[in-house]
């Protein structure tokens, strides 16, 4: 039962697990001015875990580990260690959040929650993935609603967990529809009985239309996605950076095992699907996004708005399309933890949210303003940086499965996208504080403010650059779909 | 011996009844309990599901085991949010809770 390749299979998560216990053991003998070293505990800690898990945990041949709960390769390894990338950064963005940052329980639901993704990403038993899903959603609603003296962050946290356990529930009700009718739970089972045609069409549609209401939730893809704008205004800026980057990108993670794998019978129904919400969340998303006022809410609506060009990926149902999805939630989640961390930088000094407070900042500090601008460039899919290759291979996916109309209204709302995106560095770069000399209100940096911007900036970049080791991993994560 | 499909609709209605409750109730605690009853149903269909099917698997009964489980923990992690906005807007009404909208 326990062999190597079993424990080589749940190696980042066992490290997460000790980190956890770490960070329990430590933070009680902490003073309360101490405590946020915990960040600095639980992201060195998680970059660590990352080199092991590469060193020793490096996947061969897909593998059926516990008895099929979990399948050991490529794809699950390389969304594994994009979350913990993704939670380190997180980590460092709290540490100097004035109220959570001074909180052990913080980074610990963090981990738990991080825990839960890295199992969603790997889950091959229908079982295992719900369990997982709710491992990760379940810390996730407290830490949104965390900060019990500010009434928006409770009031985020409560809806979001109104809305998370009724799409989660749903998405159960799909899941026991589907282990009644196949008699089995495994993911990679399910497809040879369903391919007998035992299941009239209209049925495996009602199935879909319950797992995808579940899925779309976590995605935040429209018309599932009314929650986000709340849920990231409300909550503390990083954790909806947290929520917007890995748990989406867990949601995709999810899908694309389950749907390619579990259900390509369906193919013909939930390309559909899924091709019409990828065209509705792309055009609510961005229209959304134009007349917002308060930069959190402006990001929520944009991040929407990505959840739609992913999906393109999605729809392809190819191997290019699944390793350009991969590949567009590791430039994302780069990119969109990069522009949470400078809005969270940005707040923490000012106390300002909204857009029209950006007015000289880079005046103000000239290298925020540099990064903000990469970011947003980023976002608006801009060449050298990540966002910019990905859209090319998420859009090369779809014309090649002959999608060529979604490409086509994913490129216009690309341009849509262009305009709200550079509209907010008009305000960082063109403008100037009425009456004021920018230099006597400086917006000064943190240590790890500053180590965490600077790793995601290189991280944007890089992936924009030198994309081809990126690709070839995602590559070979969607090559195990096949 | 009763048909499946006596079980299923059984359970059908109860999601049905659930969501309703969600769906319309405006106290928070009413429409967690609307979800409670959505988990029961799925429990009613895993476990007609293991009855009617291969007896000696054991996979629905451990599903619904483990619903139980997670439902009990979703619903700690609820009632601890509602009264979190009790104490900071004294009412538990959703529709009252509007600070943030569009």
């Amino acid at each position: 039962m326990f062999t190597p390749i079993v424990f080589a299979s749940i190696l980042p998560e066992i490290l997460i697990l000790v980190l956890g216990i770490l960070i329990l053991i430590f933070e009680p003998f902490w003073k309360e001015d101490q405590r946020r070293n915990a960040g600095w505990l639980t992201a060195g800690g998680l970059f660590t875990a990352i080199i092991i898990s590469l060193l020793f945990g490096q996947p061969g041949e897909p593998t059926a580990v516990l008895g099929g709960m979990i399948r050991f390769d490529w794809l699950g390894f390389f969304f594994k260690l994009l979350f913990m990338f993704a939670g380190a950064a997180t980590a460092l963005l709290l540490m100097d959040h004035e109220t959570a940052g001074r909180r052990g329980e913080a980074y610990l639901l963090l981990l738990a929650s991080l825990l839960g993704m890295n199992l969603m990403a790997v889950s091959s038993d229908l079982v295992m993935l719900y369990l997982a899903i709710e491992t990760a959603s379940i810390p996730l609603y407290i830490l949104a609603g965390f900060l019990l003296a500010d009434e928006r962050s409770t009031e985020a946290g409560f809806k979001y967990l109104l809305f998370g356990t009724l799409a989660s529930t749903i998405m159960l009700y799909g899941f026991s529809l589907i282990f009644g009718f196949s008699g089995t739970t495994d993911i990679y089972k399910i497809a040879e009985i369903f391919s007998t045609g035992s299941i009239s069409p209209l049925l495996g549609f009602g199935l879909l239309a319950l797992v995808i209401i579940g899925l779309g939730f976590k995605m935040a893809i429209v018309p599932f996605h009314f929650w986000a704008p709340d849920v990231y205004q409300g909550s503390p800026t990083p954790v909806a950076g947290f929520l917007s980057t890995a748990s989406k990108a867990a949601g995709f993670a999810v899908i694309v095992r389950l749907f390619f794998v579990g259900l390509p019978e369906f193919s013909s129904s939930w390309t559909l699907v899924l091709a019409a919400l990828s065209a509705i969340t792309m055009t609510v998303g961005n229209l959304l996004a134009l007349p917002q006022t308060n930069i959190k809410r402006l990001l929520a609506y944009s991040s929407v708005a990505h959840a739609g060009y992913a999906l393109i990926g999605v729809v392809a149902f190819s191997q290019l399309g699944a390793a350009s999805v991969v590949f567009y939630l590791a430039a994302y989640i780069a990119t969109n933890l990069l522009a949470f961390g400078i809005v969270m930088a940005f707040s923490r000094v000012t106390g300002l949210e909204e857009i029209t407070d950006y007015v000289g900042l880079s005046r103000r500090n000239p290298f925020m303003a540099l990064m903000m601008l990469a970011a947003f460039l980023s976002l608006a899919g801009m060449p050298p940086f990540g966002g910019f290759v990905a859209k090319i291979f998420v859009f090369a996916a779809g014309v090649q499965a002959n999608y060529t109309w979604l490409v086509v209204v994913g490129i216009i709302n690309s341009i849509i996208g262009v305009y709200y995106y550079l509209n907010v560095m008009k305000f960082v770069y063109l403008y100037r504080m009425p009456g004021e000399d920018e230099e006597k209100h400086p917006v000064p940096l943190t240590s790890s403010y500053s180590i965490a911007l600077v790793v995601l900036v290189i991280g944007v970049i890089l992936v924009g650059t030198v994309f081809a080791p990126f690709f070839s991993w995602s590559d070979a994560g969607a090559l195990n779909l096949f | 011996m009763i048909p499946l499909s006596w079980y299923l609709i059984l359970a059908a209605a109860l999601f049905s009844i659930g969501l309703f409750g969600v769906l319309v109730r405006r106290n928070a605690v009413a429409i967690l309990l609307g979800v409670e009853l959505m988990l029961n149903a799925v429990n009613i269909n895993l476990v007609s599901f293991w009855r009617y099917a291969d007896v000696s698997a054991m996979t629905g009964q451990v599903f619904a085991i483990i619903v139980f489980a997670v439902a009990a923990a979703e619903v700690s992690v609820g009632l601890a949010l509602v009264i979190s906005v009790y104490r900071s807007r004294n009412t538990v009404i959703a529709n009252d809770l509007n600070l943030m909208k569009w």
